[in-house]
């Protein structure tokens, strides 16, 4: 299925439920794809997938992405294994528990670590191959919770926000290049991460809904997707929201 | 991690949406999790059963106040061999997505129900089967490989030629002998995703029947037919041929489509409104259509409207679906029809076809050499049920049977006559497995 205008493909935490599912739209497109992620099994479970679905070529690679240790040489291997680079998906992270995260700062540090800071590393490595390339794609799954600060969830929205404003710097330094930086906030989306709460409802989107999104987002090179797109207005709102309002809600 | 949470769920519905209850969920994304999943749902010394997209309009589908395992979170293909057409892929994965696989390949599943959303472990499990039953037979028959997950066994493999009795017990086994992980399934070659389609009314069951032994050489026929019509025009329908066109482009189908967003008044679909649409729809020019169609629209008309089935309103409705063998099929159809007139239950969907004579692999498979009837109807309480009863006594008569997969009251006796090999399959059931269906029909057997 290789075709001439194939990708080449470098999905960070390729095991995530969205990333999964955007990859395999790009795998009937005949694209070529490296899968990174902890767990070597599960990698290879979503490799043959994408493999039958047509993409070129899948190759994977066994890494904890919260770890940053040599980021630039790991970098440079998926790259090298790759044969190039074309677009960058950073889709790993945690979703932890805000009181888990008050109780123990360890858990907070790793919770800051793993959705902030290690992913703000790995895009600026991303961003250093387009910029020398003069091409590429970058896209990175933040969140809506990065908007505002909320008592129910400030340490994932913290880290969020911080990544939000590290790809908003990003798309920033190359507007008006061809580089594309893609922020994307999802809402409430139906995944394992998710699985501890209770669903259903108009607002809660399934990872097939957000990676056509991704899609649409990159085709249209824009610098946030809100998706579904409806919390665009919703976030709206509650960035805007009096504080004598905020306070009293409990969100 | 995901694999072994389990969630109560009071929603959970048949597609007939007339069963509705409570359910401990697990939801597995990664095959390693299944068996977490089975354990945690079942809960101690209790019982689980696999689900798909939920498309059974009975019972079958359930385990009330027990567990499920939600398999639609298992949805990748394992590999897809292009060249030769052999598709293994998890039991979660809906025809929906096989097609948009296999058909820019240049392949089509062997064997298709009426709708695409359904999982490959639910068309396993209720060995279903289409418009091609008179050439291909059941869905079993292109399976060449499971992969069961057995309480007692762990993971097992079986096939027509590898444990050959554990995989008849599987195929049409309802998901009771072992929850199928995945299936292999060799595919159908086609050069175009057009079908060429030739409908025709007919008047009666006499003309049905003639179409029918006419079309041997069609590889799809189905018969609509108008259950109120009475009279002279007793038996009177559209009779659809189709055949996968030569050559084309391998286009898949697009996603969308309205949907039902909520649940219809309980009397929209009675006698006239039913009736009104039956004229119309035998008079309308597509009754005589001859030409190409992709083949969403001839395999899946009612996949364009979503949760259709909410339609029927509230209080939900029965499907009923029965076989009659060959020597007793003209008449006992005529039979069934006029029952169906004078009652004046109306059926919006009625459905008939010419099953052919390939053995069907599973032991409990519904398909058998005949003649099938498929009707809906919604549900009005003792009416309905006396009406199905009525139409039950029929087939029984005609030494026929019914499918459980379209039924939420097939009463008990009428199922074992129908099924006398039900306690060979009881026998080889995982322990660990058990549907509401199952729990109604085998009790103090």
């Amino acid at each position: 299925m290789a075709m001439a205008d194939s990708k080449r493909i470098l999905v960070l935490g390729a095991t995530s439920a969205i990333a999964e599912r955007w990859a395999r739209l790009r795998a009937a497109q005949g694209d070529r794809l490296m899968l990174v992620g902890r767990d070597p099994a599960k990698l290879a479970v979503v490799a043959a997938d994408l493999q039958a679905r047509g993409a070129a070529e899948v190759l994977t690679a066994e890494s904890d992405l919260a770890d940053t240790e040599s980021a630039a040489e790991r970098f440079a291997a998926y790259v090298e294994r790759l044969g190039g680079l074309d677009t960058v998906l950073v889709a790993y992270g945690m979703l932890g528990d805000q009181a888990t995260a008050q109780d123990d700062v360890e858990r907070l540090e790793h919770g800051l670590r793993a959705n902030f800071l290690s992913a703000a590393v790995w895009c600026e490595l991303a961003a250093g191959r387009f910029e020398k390339a003069g091409v590429g794609t970058l896209v990175a799954i933040s969140s809506v919770a990065g908007d505002r600060g909320r008592r129910s969830n400030y340490a994932y929205g913290a880290a969020k926000a911080g990544l939000s404003a590290y790809l908003e710097g990003l798309a920033h330094r190359f507007a008006g290049t061809p580089v594309t930086v893609v922020s994307v906030r999802p809402g409430f989306v139906d995944t394992p991460m998710t699985a501890h709460v209770p669903k259903g409802g108009p607002l809660w989107a399934t990872p097939e809904q957000v990676a056509e999104d991704i899609e649409r987002g990159i085709a249209k090179r824009r610098a946030v997707v809100y998706t579904p797109w409806f919390w665009w207005l919703i976030m709206l709102i509650i960035r805007n929201l009096p504080r004598p309002i905020f306070d009293r809600m409990k969100i | 991690m995901s694999g072994a949470s389990v969630r109560d769920d009071d929603g959970i519905l048949a597609w007939g949406r007339v069963h509705r209850g409570r359910h401990r969920v697990a939801a597995p994304v990664w095959p390693g999790e299944l068996e977490e999943a089975a354990r945690a749902s079942a809960g101690e010394g209790g019982a689980t059963l696999a689900r798909g997209l939920g498309r059974s309009y009975g019972d079958s589908g359930l385990n009330l106040g027990g567990g499920l395992v939600d398999m639609t979170g298992l949805d990748r293909a394992i590999a897809f061999d292009r060249a030769a057409g052999v598709l293994r892929a998890d039991a979660g994965m809906s025809l929906d997505a096989v097609l948009r696989l296999c058909v820019p390949a240049g392949w089509f599943p062997p064997v298709t129900p009426g709708t695409k959303f359904v999982t490959l472990g639910g068309a396993v499990a209720n060995d279903v089967h289409g418009k091609n039953h008179h050439v291909a037979g059941s869905f079993g028959r292109h399976v060449r490989r499971l992969g069961l997950w057995r309480s007692d066994r762990g993971l097992v493999e079986c096939g027509p030629d590898t444990e050959p009795e554990l995989f008849a017990a599987a195929v049409g086994g309802l998901g009771l002998t072992g929850i199928v992980l995945w299936v292999e399934l060799a595919l159908l070659r086609i050069g175009s995703a057009a079908v060429t389609v030739q409908n025709d009314r007919f008047g009666g069951l006499d003309d049905f029947f003639r179409l029918s032994d006419e079309s041997a050489d069609w590889p799809y026929t189905v018969a609509w037919v108008d259950t109120l019509a009475t009279g002279e025009n007793l038996g009177r329908g559209v009779f659809s041929r189709g055949r996968h066109a030569v050559h084309g482009p391998l286009d898949p189908h697009r996603a969308g489509g309205p949907a039902v967003p909520v649940d219809a008044p309980g009397f929209l679909l009675n006698r006239w409104t039913v009736g009104a649409f039956n004229r119309l729809y035998y008079a309308k020019p597509g009754s005589a259509f001859r030409g190409e169609q992709p083949y969403d629209p001839f395999f899946y008309p009612l996949d364009r409207l979503r949760h259709w089935n909410r339609l029927y309103g509230p209080r939900g409705f029965y499907q009923w679906q029965g076989v009659v063998p060959p020597a007793t099929a003209k008449d006992a159809v005529q039979v069934l029809l006029g029952r169906i007139a004078r009652s004046g239950e109306a059926s919006f969907l009625a459905v008939l076809k010419n099953f052919g004579d390939a053995a069907s692999p599973g032991l409990l498979s519904f398909p058998m050499v005949g003649t099938t009837l498929a009707l809906d109807f919604p549900n009005r309480g003792g009416r309905t049920l006396a009406l199905l009863g009525d139409l039950d006594r029929v087939v029984a008569e005609a030494g026929g049977r019914l499918y459980p997969a379209k039924d939420g009251r097939l009463p008990a006796a009428e199922f074992r006559r129908g099924y006398p090999a039900w306690r060979d399959l009881e026998d080889r059931r995982d322990p660990m497995l058990l549907s509401s269906f199952w729990r109604r029909v085998s009790q103090d057997g």
